[in-house]
């Protein structure tokens, strides 16, 4: 019997950086091993830690369920207390990942528009100003 | 900051050309200096591939915001990596009513 595949995680996009290295290692010593944490870890403990959002919310931004959120969470911070009790360097990449390029309708204007630039807060329709945006639910192809 | 608007013709009351890979202008609009400049689109005529020529020319013209009628499938992805933000507008509305409002 095969496993159910692997849900995508949505993820809001790519870390600034690919990895952290350890600095301040005492001679001889040998560190070599790499921890790799995943975009969609990676995007858990952004989405808890930095975003401050709680686990229920942060799933659903990445589109999996609260208890996987929480196993991808979990792992997470394992890897990184790993890391630096350890001593080893952290190598952001890989995992089950797709790029949130959610669109949205002004209902003032009827235009409708993305936000590549993933900024926070209130988004504003950029034509008219106006605050009264939905979410499209229109998964990829051709925006019409 | 400058922003591209696909249009039918080199006027300012032509109205949004509802392709934007095949328009036959690009309005470049400078919110800046108010300046305003028709360029003709290089991918009009493209024998395949007219997506991806506009969106370089568009991103070459450091365009930020693009206006257009419809994007086509190619597009999408190639305007989220260079963070340009794409706005569908009805093909009702003409170049100076976009200035207008970004104006205000």
């Amino acid at each position: 019997m095969i496993g159910r595949p692997i849900k995508t995680r949505v993820v809001a996009g790519t870390p600034k950086v690919a990895g952290f290295n350890p600095y301040g290692k005492n001679e001889g010593e040998n560190f070599e091993e790499t921890i790799f944490l995943l975009y969609e870890e990676y995007e858990a403990l952004r989405l808890c830690d930095y975003e401050n959002d709680n686990q229920t919310k942060a799933a659903e931004a990445m589109k999996v369920s609260r208890p996987t959120f929480t196993r991808i969470y979990m792992r997470a911070r394992h890897k990184i207390a790993k890391a630096f009790v350890e001593g080893h360097s952290i190598h952001i990449e890989g995992g089950k990942v797709s790029y949130d390029n959610a669109w949205y309708k002004c209902n003032k204007c009827n235009s409708i528009f993305n936000n590549p630039k993933k900024e926070n807060g209130p988004i504003r329709c950029p034509l008219c100003n106006s605050l009264d945006i939905d979410q499209c639910r229109n998964e990829g192809g051709t925006i019409k | 900051m400058k922003i591209a608007i696909s249009s039918k013709t080199n006027s300012i009351e032509s109205s949004v050309d509802p392709r934007f890979g095949r328009c036959p202008f690009f309005a470049i609009y400078d919110t800046g200096s108010t300046k305003l400049e028709f360029l003709t689109n290089p991918g009009r005529e493209a024998q395949g591939g007219a997506g991806p020529i506009a969106t370089s020319f568009v991103a070459n013209q450091k365009a930020e915001k693009v206006f257009s009628g419809a994007f086509g499938a190619k597009i999408n992805s190639l305007f989220d990596e260079l963070k340009i933000q794409m706005i569908v507008v009805t093909t009702e509305t003409t170049i100076k009513d976009i200035i207008e409002k970004l104006k205000k």
